[in-house]
């Protein structure tokens, strides 16, 4: 797989002929995460082409894969969750990412008081558990206990008010909203620190040339801070189709009401580990994580070698 | 192969190791349940009683919180760290696993003489040869109502449909109280204590259940599809917003007195009654004055073994003592509303556990359609059920659509036997 | 004079936004926090009020240090999340800085081979990973979840980290090269210390999903002195009776623990970016 001996040509390689350097600062991740991680996810994917037929578990090829896409019932349950999984990642594009990019924006801005209480602020929310989170988004969104129709009642919009998380039409969008809410300061400490290593001597040249404010974020700080930006998108997107507790905590298993909420996660939860009566499938689980795997490789892979590429660096 | 690999770098990384188990003279029997909430019961009274007469066996009660219960015991089975004793759901889920090899038969069990055929069925095999876990506890539905309600406007218990909703009808005009707590939510409430509460009324109990799964009725016929009709009509009833009141929300709407009906499970009982409320309870409601009435008596939870466990014989001896009336006494009395399935009547105090208990003798007992044979396939009729009875209460599906709906799932898998 | 207006004019609008925005983020944890202190009918009679002489009930406390023995939970969580992290630190970083530093065949292969582990949840390996604990005896110790969240931490952090240590500059390394200094020494005092603000967010990142699991702490280790504080709240969460006094107890406290750790990096983080400025 990975060869580990020097590339001919190579001007640094020939005076180094093996370096072993490299095999010792992989060697501990690759191993660990080897054994603890890959093996037991390639069990467990294998199971894909395996099904119980007749009381014997044989296999089946690709089976399983028909089933999913040929089958009305499991294409619609699949089709939905995927749809619905792209409304969440889009929210979180369109909500959680600019307001984490501007939220950094004002943090860095130099000479801010109180800059170290706002952040801790902003990041206190990802560093609480989904079981925190759901309870009380539920509380503050509950008809009966009042906490967000009271507060809608200050600003004069209390008519505006419904049982978001019960209707069909709206509890995805607000099962969304309370997960931005949830990890938005991910892309923020992400782009802070991007910002705050932007090295003072470019940001005074760019005063002396009398770029200063929007005109220099826009065309000083955002270009230097891109990579960090296409890191985020690309964790918000794997972190959205990889996304499974905060929709269970909030919604439940079935991800109610009428599987508006289901997304990849909680659809492959179900049918991986079984739900109440339903039994537990390991081979359609194994199905739906297979594919789930190949959407998110072809995003990462996109943006590999399509946007990483192309995204332009600068040394420090 | 893999193991091998995984072996040797885990044991490379086990200088790290924290915590070893100590080993302990006396054998400890350990216990897999989804019922955290029994944990102070079975640590304060089970527990000790046991083992103050069988000295040499210990008992941990190690619980899960039952949404994960499932998954994490089956994982557990699969390899090989589960505890000695598991709680076992009721029907497929436990049957999988017998027939999985995972747990013990314990048709020989002595204790098992204790238990009548119906106590056993919901752990017994489809040829009713073996039995597999201890029955534990049942449970009844029906409804609790707030008596001072009840009195304000002045209603009596209602006995028919019609004077169900005529009393509801003077609730929702009186103004004072949310005519009846239940929401839509978590969806299951509104199959469980709505469409299994009321429906065996219509169905004829175990009659139509029966009938379901020999194929000679379908859900998309009259008794199957009428209760779904009557369902629909619960919805102005319902609290502001019950499309997002969750089931804690109902329970605190109810004992904090601001509700005057709950259609309920009896396991509710010890909950509400601290509340310091009085309150009663009646059965389903029937068509008919005089016509007979139906309940769901639910077998709900029972123990069995370990099939990989290295304390049998100790194992066995624990479960005798479940089966025995002295543990069906303990049980059913600290947990009122879960009533025990042993032969020998128990003797309880609790007044609405009495209450429930009564309807035994008027009303025919059922249990839930869904749970015997019918949820074994894909998709799963139980799960279904809770969809569509929730959208049948919202208003997003017609009775007869949901109906159709749930026919059709069960037909794309299930081929009754003729 | 009307410049000094306008900065102090546009410090006060910074200020406005980033307040508006403390609100929504801390009016959830708040309300947690004064609920947890409530009896269970002013929980759901009225959530918004402080806790009052006749509300104060500090029953969710009591249930929740008579119920387990939850210091030992804690400590069994900040020892798990302490030791991942600092192994997804290390390896990550030395992993991350031989995909980023050194060209050599394969490169791109390994990197997308160790990114693999961001796009499947660990989860989904649970039996497997289960019969492997059970055979190599490591069921109900702490080092099996750490082994776990080492090798779930570890994909991420190589992924940011290798981005972050790009942008080191090569004439400082090559000065260093110059200088004699052994590729380990390169790493350890020229590149480490330049990519602290970036361990610092690996560390966060990190330590979040493992003090918050619930999954396995559930299958591997559920033994009483091997539980960690989120299995330990988790049991208040009933199926009929939900104890959310003793819940709300619970996770107010597992907040703090985190709270503290997150302030560590978060100083480490700073001083990292003002040290790292020297060139």
């Amino acid at each position: 797989m990975t060869d580990l001996a020097p590339e001919q040509g190579e001007e640094a390689s020939r005076r180094r002929p093996r370096r072993w350097h490299i095999l010792v600062f992989l060697a501990p991740a690759v191993i660990i995460y080897t054994a603890v991680m890959i093996l037991p996810l390639i069990e467990t994917l294998r199971q894909s082409f395996f099904n119980v037929v007749d009381g014997e578990h044989v296999f089946v090829g690709f089976a399983n894969f028909a089933t999913l896409f040929g089958d009305p019932r499991w294409a619609s349950d699949f089709w939905n969750a995927l749809g619905n999984n792209f409304v969440f990642f889009l929210i979180h594009m369109a909500v959680q990412n600019p307001i984490g990019v501007a939220l950094a924006a004002l943090l860095s801005l130099p000479g801010l008081r109180f800059a170290a209480f706002y952040r801790t602020a902003f990041f206190l929310p990802t560093l609480l558990s989904f079981v925190i989170v759901g309870f009380i988004w539920k509380l503050i969104l509950s008809p009966i206990w009042g906490v967000a129709p009271w507060l809608m009642d200050l600003v004069g919009m209390k008519s505006m008010f419904g049982p978001w998380l019960g209707k069909p039409g709206s509890a995805l969008i607000t099962v969304s909203l309370v997960s931005v809410w949830q990890f938005i300061g991910i892309p923020m400490m992400l782009i802070y620190a991007a910002l705050l290593s932007i090295p003072e001597e470019v940001i005074e040249a760019a005063e002396i040339d009398g770029i200063t404010g929007w005109g220099q974020f826009f065309k000083i700080k955002l270009p230097l801070v891109l990579p960090a930006i296409g890191i985020i998108s690309i964790l918000t997107f794997v972190g959205n189709f990889n996304a499974f507790d905060l929709v269970y905590t909030m919604q439940g298993a079935l991800a109610g009401p009428d599987k508006a909420t289901d997304i990849l996660g909680t659809f492959l939860y179900r049918t991986f580990f079984g739900f109440q009566l339903q039994l537990g499938d390991q081979s359609m689980g194994a199905t739906i994580a297979t594919i789930m795997f190949l959407i998110i490789l072809t995003g990462v892979c996109i943006y590999l070698f399509g946007i990483q590429r192309r995204i332009r660096r600068y040394q420090f | 192969m893999y193991r091998t690999t995984l072996q040797g770098a885990l044991l490379a990384s086990s200088i790290l190791a924290g915590v070893g188990s100590a080993m302990a003279a006396d054998v400890t029997l350990n216990i897999e349940s989804w019922r955290n909430d029994d944990l102070q019961i079975w640590q304060e009274q089970i527990i000790p009683t046991f083992e103050a007469k069988h000295p040499g066996i210990k008992v941990t009660f190690s619980p899960s919180a039952p949404t994960e219960y499932n998954a994490a015991l089956n994982a557990k089975l699969d390899a090989g760290s589960a505890g000695d004793l598991v709680a076992c759901r009721p029907f497929d889920t436990s049957l999988q696993l017998f027939e999985k090899g995972k747990l013990e038969d314990l048709t020989g069990l002595e204790g098992m003489k204790n238990f009548s055929d119906v106590a056993k069925s919901a752990w017994t095999t489809d040829d009713g040869a073996k039995t597999f876990c201890v029955p534990m506890a049942s449970v009844i539905h029906g409804f609790i109502y707030n008596k001072e309600a009840f009195e304000k406007i002045g209603a009596e218990v209602p006995k028919t449909v019609d004077q169900f909703f005529a009393v509801l009808d003077k609730l929702k005009e009186d103004g004072t109280y949310i005519p009846m707590a239940m929401g839509t939510k978590d969806m299951w409430e509104a199959a469980t204590m709505g469409y299994q509460n009321i429906g065996p009324t219509y169905w004829k109990g175990e009659e139509g259940r029966k009938a379901l799964i020999a194929g000679t009725q379908k859900l998309t016929d009259e008794p199957w599809v009428e209760p779904y009709r009557v369902l629909a009509k619960w919805k102005p009833y319902l609290g502001d917003g019950f499309e997002a009141q969750t089931y804690p929300d109902s329970q605190n709407l109810f004992t904090l007195g601001r509700a005057a009906i709950y259609p309920a499970g009896s396991w509710e009982i010890s909950l509400f009654n601290t509340a310091g409320l009085k309150l009663g309870a009646f059965p389903p409601p029937v068509v008919k004055d005089g016509d007979t009435c139906y309940i769901s008596d639910h077998n709900d939870i029972a123990m069995g073994l370990n099939a990989a466990s290295p304390h049998k014989e100790e194992a066995k001896v624990f479960l005798e003592w479940v089966a025995s009336p002295e543990f069906a006494s303990i049980y059913a009395n600290a947990l009122p509303g879960f009533f025990s399935l042993n032969s020998t009547a128990v003797d309880m105090t609790d007044p609405l556990a009495k209450e429930f208990v009564s309807w035994r003798e008027t009303c025919k007992p059922t249990i839930r359609s869904t749970y015997q044979i019918l949820s074994r396939g894909t998709p799963n009729l139980e799960n279904e059920t809770w969809t569509e009875s929730a959208n049948v209460i919202n208003g997003t599906d017609t009775p007869e659509a949901a109906a159709k709906k749930l026919q059709d799932g069960l037909d794309s898998w299930y081929k009754p036997a003729k | 004079m009307s410049k000094a207006r306008q900065s102090k004019l546009r410090t006060s609008l910074v200020h406005v936004a980033l307040i508006a925005y403390t609100l929504v983020a801390l009016f959830p944890v708040f309300l947690t926090i004064i609920n947890s202190l409530k009896s269970k009918q002013a929980i759901f009679g009225q959530p918004l009020r402080l806790p009052g002489p006749s509300t104060f009930s500090l029953i969710g406390y009591e249930t929740v240090l008579k119920q387990g023995d939850f210091v030992t939970y804690f400590q069994n969580s900040t020892v798990v999340t302490v030791v991942s992290i600092f192994l997804v630190l290390l390896f990550g970083a030395m992993a991350a800085f031989a995909l980023a530093e050194y060209r050599f065949r394969g490169n791109t292969l390994m990197g997308l081979y160790l990114a693999i582990g961001i796009m499947i949840p660990i989860r989904l390996g649970t039996v497997a990973l289960l019969q492997g604990m059970v055979a190599t005896g490591l069921v109900n110790t702490l080092t099996a979840l750490v082994l776990v969240y080492t090798a779930q931490g570890l994909p991420l952090a190589i992924f940011i980290l290798s981005e972050f240590m790009r942008t080191v500059s090569d004439d400082l390394k090559n000065a260093g090269r110059i200088d004699g200094l052994s590729e380990y020494a390169i790493f350890f005092r020229l590149v480490l210390p330049l990519v602290r603000p970036a361990m610092a967010t690996v560390a966060v990142f990190t330590m979040i999903p493992i003090w918050n699991d619930l999954w396995f702490p559930l299958i591997l280790a559920p033994g009483e002195s091997t539980k960690t504080v989120t299995l330990g709240a988790q049991l208040f969460i009933g199926q009929f009776v939900t104890n959310w006094n003793a819940v709300l107890a619970a996770l107010s406290l597992a907040i703090f623990p985190v709270l503290i750790l997150y302030i560590i990096f978060s100083r480490q983080l700073i001083r990292g970016i003002t040290s790292g400025a020297v060139k």
